[in-house]
């Protein structure tokens, strides 16, 4: 019977150089059983290299891994019949159909036919893929090949899911469709391990959440305990046009208790630990030959957090994903 | 965990998807025609020469048949990533790559007996040892392949696994004794071909078929079985090293 302090994922100073890159730095987590663990970094920042070593494509140079109570420091393969990997990238069969590719699947888990036929055709019900059954997987849209990657990663019911970067170049429809998915796997008891850029996603979905900067883990927190500080704060966006470094200077002169940050060319983000009143900031803006085309508040949210723990702009590593990968 | 059932699905994966696709098997059936023929009409001595060609026409037809097929399918698998697939499934690594290599060993046993049957209405093959050659072809498929498996781990893109397991297959050709004896060969030449797996497999078919064997049965069986091994355990040990690192 397992409880909630079950440990599925136990990692102890792991670490990993490819050359002369310290891809991963002596990272320390743990995953609670039937916990949703998010895993968030900028391109580079280890990500991928720590779920290879977890899931058995990797040695690590040192540290130690256990998963499901299973010692896979020296065995990375030793505990595979425990877990399901949806990689970054599709990795199915093109030649082959969605129905076959689920039950091929199955075969690698010692199902036998008529199980994994049931399982495949289950799956592809549940991922609304039944009418693309017969179809060659190479022929699928990237939502459906997303979603039949996942349904591949979760054909033997693993009890640990790694999912790595599941929404990434996908439509907006098919990612909240997938968010539901993972989601209801979550609410199933699945322990899930994602890793994702998209904050947003990881704020809606996750428990908790290590940030991952240059192969080292800044910070491990409940999604509330990383909010907490940020909701004590009130912010406020004014977007104007005018020479914004010495428009802040001025302002924070004039206004000593907010604090005045530029994130973009044309916005200046306000943040205070009181109410912060729109109408003096407006007319000291304009007063000073700025115009003002928008002002408005902003819930802080996970961004905020990111941004202060990593100093990585949230924007710049989504574009910079995108750049490198699908688009969204 | 009921391994077999990994094993089966994918050794009959691999034939559905790869070997059973008609370009591989008109490429079984022309390979032997075409190099039966270009010999024959090389040779000018008529029908009687094709006893003494057989024994290169089988083993080149498994040697192609196997080696690049193999190179190339598992380094497309690699590089599209569902190998990776494999690599996930709680299968011991080692019988995971006999399924992987089974589908071509049993393509270049069938390959093989093309020529075979062809000689069938050429030849009399009342003197064949059978079961020599029925053993050597499966020696010389699973070395062959194991040869394939070596060049996959070996090489990252589909095009440097054709052109690799080249590297193997033309010296091949003329260094084993397919087509005349390593005595012919020049001195400097002759350690070389005692290097080769396909040496002691041409030999044993040529005792086979023609009974014209230059080294003790026993000893070619032995040699090229200790080949099959250690090109399976040099590949294991390579990916491990190279494809779980």
């Amino acid at each position: 019977m397992k409880t909630e302090n079950d440990i599925a994922v136990n990692v102890q100073g792991l670490a990993k150089r490819f050359g002369e890159v310290q891809a991963v730095a002596g990272v320390d987590f743990k995953v609670k059983s039937g916990e949703l663990f998010g895993f968030l970094g900028p391109n580079g920042a280890g990500k991928t290299t720590t779920i290879n070593m977890l899931i058995g494509l990797a040695r690590p140079d040192a540290g130690t891994i256990n998963i499901g109570g299973i010692d896979c420091t020296n065995k990375p393969r030793s505990a595979q019949h425990l877990i399901g990997v949806v990689p970054d990238e599709s990795n199915l069969y093109p030649e082959l159909s969605g129905f076959d590719n689920l039950c091929f699947c199955a075969a690698l888990y010692g199902m036998d036919k008529s199980t994994r036929q049931k399982r495949a055709n289950e799956l592809l019900s549940a991922f609304e893929l039944t009418n693309a059954a017969n179809r060659k997987f190479g022929g699928y849209s990237k939502g459906m090949k997303r979603k039949l990657t996942i349904a591949a990663g979760i054909i033997h019911k693993p009890q640990i899911l790694f999912l790595d970067e599941p929404t990434t170049g996908i439509d907006v429809s098919s990612a909240r469709q997938l968010r539901q998915i993972i989601g209801g796997l979550h609410g199933e008891g699945t322990t899930i391990f994602l890793t994702t850029h998209y904050i947003e996603e990881a704020e809606r979905l996750c428990d908790r959440i290590a940030f991952i900067v240059s192969g080292k883990i800044v910070r491990t927190e409940t999604v509330a305990g990383l909010l907490q500080p940020v909701l004590e704060k009130y912010v406020m966006q004014i977007t104007c046009s005018g020479d914004l470094k010495k428009l802040s200077e001025k302002l924070s002169g004039e206004f000593s208790e907010l604090k005045f940050i530029i994130r973009q060319p044309d916005i200046i983000r306000v943040e205070a630990h009181g109410p912060i009143r729109v109408g003096p900031l407006v007319r000291f803006l304009e007063y000073h030959e700025a115009e003002v085309s928008e002002a408005r508040k902003i819930k802080p949210s996970l961004e905020d957090v990111f941004v202060k723990i990593t100093g990585i702009e949230a924007d710049a590593m989504r574009r910079e994903k995108e750049k490198s990968g699908g688009k969204r | 965990m009921k391994l077999w059932i990994a094993f089966w699905n994918i050794l009959a994966k691999d034939f559905r998807t790869y070997y059973l696709k008609p370009p591989n098997i008109s490429w079984g059936l022309i390979f032997p025609l075409a190099w039966t023929g270009m010999f024959f009409i090389k040779s000018g001595s008529g029908l009687d020469s094709i006893s003494s060609i057989l024994p290169g026409v089988i083993a080149l037809s498994i040697l192609f048949g196997t080696t690049s097929l193999l190179a190339v399918t598992v380094t497309f698998e690699k590089k599209n990533r569902s190998f990776e697939r494999l690599l996930l499934a709680p299968i011991p690594l080692e019988l995971l790559m006999l399924a992987k290599t089974g589908g071509a060993v049993l393509f270049g046993i069938a390959n093989a007996f093309v020529p075979v049957i062809m000689g069938m209405f050429f030849m009399d093959m009342g003197n064949v040892i059978w079961w020599q050659l029925a053993v050597t072809v499966v020696l010389i498929s699973i070395s062959s392949t194991f040869l394939g498996l070596f060049v996959a781990v070996s090489v990252s893109e589909v095009f440097e696994a054709q052109t690799f397991s080249n590297f193997f297959h033309f010296p091949m050709v003329f260094l084993c004794g397919l087509f005349f004896p390593i005595a012919a060969l020049p001195f400097f030449l002759r350690p070389l071909a005692y290097l080769l797996p396909l040496t002691y497999g041409a030999d044993l078919l040529h005792g086979a078929i023609n009974h014209t064997a230059q080294r003790p049965v026993v000893l070619n069986l032995l040699v090229l079985a200790g080949f099959c091994i250690v090109l399976f355990l040099c590949s294991m040990r390579n990916i491990k090293k190279k494809w779980i690192n």
